[in-house]
C-alpha cells in the first residue's frame, strides 16, 4: 500500500519497488536485467531502482503519486538470480502491469524499458536479457506482414531453404552493372538477391534507376527459370515519406519484396512499412545493421532476443540471425534460441538457449531467419542441419567468388542445397556426412565442384564474445 | 588457374530438386517414406508445361489423405503419368499443422523422359 499521507525526501526504490512475494500475472509484461551494481549497493535496491525508473518511480517522492493507484501502475522486481561465473553481476526481474504500455507499441515499450534506467547512477551496467511480452499485447500488434507460410505459397517453393545473395560489392556499381549480377545470380538458381544495408540512393546509383534495372532481371530470370524470384529492394530512407515512395514504386514494378533496417530507421518507421506491405501484399526483409552495438557488449545494452522479439511485434518476413558457422559473431544454442522466437508459436523457457519465459506468440506469423555473411557451399551441410527449412542463406561472397562467375555460384549453392536436403530427408547424417553428400552431388555439377575447390580451407574460429552464462557445464552447450 | 566454362543459357526449372538429376525409383521412394513419416500427406498435382508458372496445377484425384504406403503413392503417380504423358507431375505432402506444403517436387518433368 502506498502511504496515505505526504512525506517530502528520498525514500529508498525497495520500500515500494521490492516485492519478493509478488506473483506475475499473465498479463504482465516481464523483464530480466542483468545488473552490476555500483560498489556498497545492495541487490534489492539496484533491482528495484531498475524497476522503479522503468515504469513509475523518480528520485524523490512528489504528492502527485497520492491522485492514483500507484499500487496498480508500479513495476516490481519480484525476484533476484545469481550470474553463473560472474560474481558481480546479477539477474533481476521485473514485472509491469500491461497498462503502462500503449497499444501495439514496442517503441513505447523499449522507451520505458531502456529509457532513462539505463543511465543510472546506481548501476555500473544494465542489460535487457530477455522479455516476455504477455499474450494480451501479442494481440495488439500487427507481426509480419505476411508470415513464413504466406511467403512460401506466394513463392511456391517448399521443402527446402531459400537462397540468396547480397549483391558487392557494397558501394559504387552503376545500376545497369547492379542489374546485371543480379541477373546471373537469379537465373543460376538463387531464389532472392539483396540490396546491400548501405545502398539507399547515393550519387552512383539513385534508387529509381536500380530498382528497374533490378526488376528487368528478376523478371526475366523468372520467365527463362519457370520459377520465382525476387531482389530485397531496400526502401530505407532518411524519411519516412521518402521511404514510402521507394515502396510504391518497387510496388508498381511488380516486386515481390523490399527491404528495410529497422534500427538505424527505427521502430516507428518500420512498423509503419510493415502495415503499408500487409496492405500492399509485398514481403519485408529486415536487415539488423546496428545491432551489434546494442547487443554485443555482454554486461550492457540488449540482448538480440529481445530485438528479434521487438521485431516480430512490429513486423518484418525476414531478419539476420546469424549464421553459427560464418564470419559473424553467434553462439550457436543463443542463435538457435532466436531462430526458435523468430518462427514458433510458442517457445517455452530454455536457459541453456538463453531465453528466460515461456513466450507465446499466438497466432502472429512466423519470421523467417536469414543467416547470412561468411557462408560456401562447405557450410551448407551444417547450415540445413542447423536451421532447417524454414530460413534463408545468403551467399554474397560464396555465390559472386565463383571463378566462373555468379550464374555458376548461384548452381554452386542450389546443387549443394538441394543435396543436403535430399539427403537429410532420406535419413543421412547431414552434419556429419557433409563431406561426403557434396563430393557425390559435385560429380553431376562441375559449378560445385569448382567452388569446393575454391573454399575448402576458409573457417571461421574465433571464439564469441558473448557466450551464454552457463553454471558448470551441465547444460552441454557446444561453441562452434 | 582452371579454365572458365561458360554458364549457357537459362534451362527451365522447377523449384525443389530440379538441379539434381532426375530422381531415380530408389530415391523418389526414400523421399515418399519421409513425407508418410511426417506425417503428411500425399497428392498429386500436374500440368501442361506451358501453364507451370499459375499457382494451381490440376489435381490428381484428391489428396491421399492417411496413406502410407510408398507403393501405393508410386502406383499414383505412375497412374497420373500414364494418363498425362505431356504434363509435368509433381509429388507434395500437405502439413496441416502449417497449413502449408512440407515437402513438394517434380517426379515426372514432359519432355525428359
Amino acid at each position: 500500500m502506498a502511504s496515505s499521507s505526504f512525506e517530502a525526501g528520498v525514500k529508498e526504490y525497495r520500500t515500494n519497488y521490492w516485492t519478493p512475494d509478488y506473483i506475475p500475472l499473465d498479463s504482465d509484461l516481464l523483464a530480466v536485467f542483468k545488473i552490476v551494481a555500483q560498489a556498497g549497493v545492495p541487490r534489492e535496491e539496484a533491482a528495484a531502482a531498475v524497476a522503479a525508473e522503468s515504469s513509475t518511480g523518480t528520485w524523490t517522492t512528489v504528492w502527485t503519486d497520492l491522485l492514483t493507484d500507484m499500487d496498480y501502475y508500479r513495476g516490481r522486481a519480484y525476484r533476484i538470480e545469481a550470474v553463473p561465473g560472474q560474481p558481480d553481476a546479477f539477474y533481476a526481474f521485473v514485472a509491469y502491469p500491461i497498462d503502462l504500455f500503449e497499444e501495439g507499441s514496442v517503441v513505447n515499450v523499449l522507451t520505458s524499458l531502456v529509457g532513462n534506467v539505463f543511465g543510472f547512477k546506481a548501476v555500473r551496467s544494465l542489460r535487457l536479457e530477455d522479455l516476455r511480452f504477455p499474450l494480451a499485447y501479442v494481440k495488439t500488434c500487427g507481426g509480419p506482414p505476411n508470415g513464413i507460410q504466406l511467403e512460401r505459397d506466394r513463392l511456391s517453393k517448399y521443402g527446402r531453404p531459400f537462397l540468396g545473395c547480397t549483391i558487392k560489392p557494397k558501394l559504387g556499381l552503376s545500376a545497369k552493372n547492379y542489374g546485371r549480377a543480379v541477373y546471373e545470380c537469379l537465373r543460376g538458381g538463387l531464389d532472392f538477391t539483396k540490396d546491400d544495408e548501405n545502398i539507399n540512393s547515393q550519387p552512383f546509383m539513385r534508387w529509381q534507376h536500380r530498382f528497374e534495372f533490378v526488376m528487368e532481371a528478376v523478371q526475366k530470370a523468372e520467365a527463362e527459370t519457370g520459377e520465382r524470384k525476387g531482389h530485397y529492394l531496400n526502401v530505407t530512407a532518411p524519411t519516412p515519406e521518402e521511404m514510402y515512395k521507394r515502396a510504391e514504386f518497387a510496388k508498381s514494378l511488380g516486386a515481390p519484396i523490399i527491404m528495410h533496417d529497422f534500427l538505424t530507421a527505427g521502430f516507428t518507421a518500420n512498423t509503419g512499412l510493415a502495415n503499408w506491405c500487409r496492405e500492399n501484399g509485398i514481403l519485408l526483409h529486415i536487415h539488423r545493421a546496428m545491432h551489434a552495438v546494442i547487443d554485443r557488449n555482454p554486461n550492457h545494452g540488449i540482448h538480440f532476443r529481445v530485438l528479434v522479439k521487438c521485431l516480430r511485434l512490429s513486423g518484418g518476413d525476414h531478419l539476420h540471425s546469424g549464421t553459427v558457422v560464418g564470419k559473424l559473431e553467434g553462439d550457436r544454442e543463443a542463435t538457435i534460441g532466436c531462430v526458435d522466437l523468430m518462427r514458433e508459436a510458442f517457445v517455452p523457457e530454455n536457459r541453456a538457449r538463453g531465453i528466460f519465459f515461456d513466450q507465446d506468440w499466438g497466432m502472429m506469423p512466423g519470421v523467417m531467419p536469414v543467416a547470412s555473411g561468411g557462408i560456401h557451399v562447405w557450410h551448407m551441410p551444417a547450415l540445413t542441419a542447423i536451421f532447417g527449412d524454414d530460413a534463408c542463406f545468403q551467399f554474397g561472397g560464396g555465390t559472386l567468388g565463383h571463378p566462373w562467375g555468379n550464374a555458376a555460384g548461384a548452381h554452386a549453392n542450389r546443387v549443394a542445397l538441394e543435396a543436403c536436403v535430399e539427403a537429410r530427408n532420406a535419413g543421412r547424417d547431414v552434419e556429419r556426412e557433409g563431406r561426403e553428400i557434396l563430393t557425390e552431388a559435385a560429380k553431376d555439377s562441375p559449378e560445385l565442384r569448382i567452388a569446393m575447390e575454391t573454399w575448402k580451407e576458409i573457417k571461421f574460429e574465433f571464439d564469441t564474445v558473448d557466450k551464454l552464462a552457463q553454471s558448470n557445464g551441465a547444460r552441454g552447450m557446444s561453441h562452434v | 588457374m582452371s579454365e572458365i566454362l561458360p554458364y549457357g543459357t537459362t534451362a527451365r526449372r522447377g523449384e525443389t530438386f530440379s538441379y539434381l538429376p532426375p530422381m531415380t525409383p530408389e530415391r523418389l521412394r526414400r523421399q515418399i517414406a519421409y513425407l508418410v513419416s511426417q506425417g503428411w500427406n500425399a497428392a498429386i498435382e500436374h500440368t501442361e508445361p506451358e501453364k507451370s508458372f499459375s499457382n494451381f496445377w490440376y489435381l490428381w484425384k484428391l489428396p491421399m489423405f492417411g496413406e502410407k504406403s510408398v507403393e501405393r503413392i508410386v502406383s499414383e503417380l505412375e497412374a497420373c503419368h500414364r494418363a498425362n504423358p505431356g504434363h509435368h507431375v509433381r509429388l507434395l505432402g500437405y502439413d496441416n499443422y502449417t497449413q502449408s506444403q512440407g515437402i513438394a517436387f517434380i517426379v515426372y518433368r514432359a519432355g525428359s523422359r
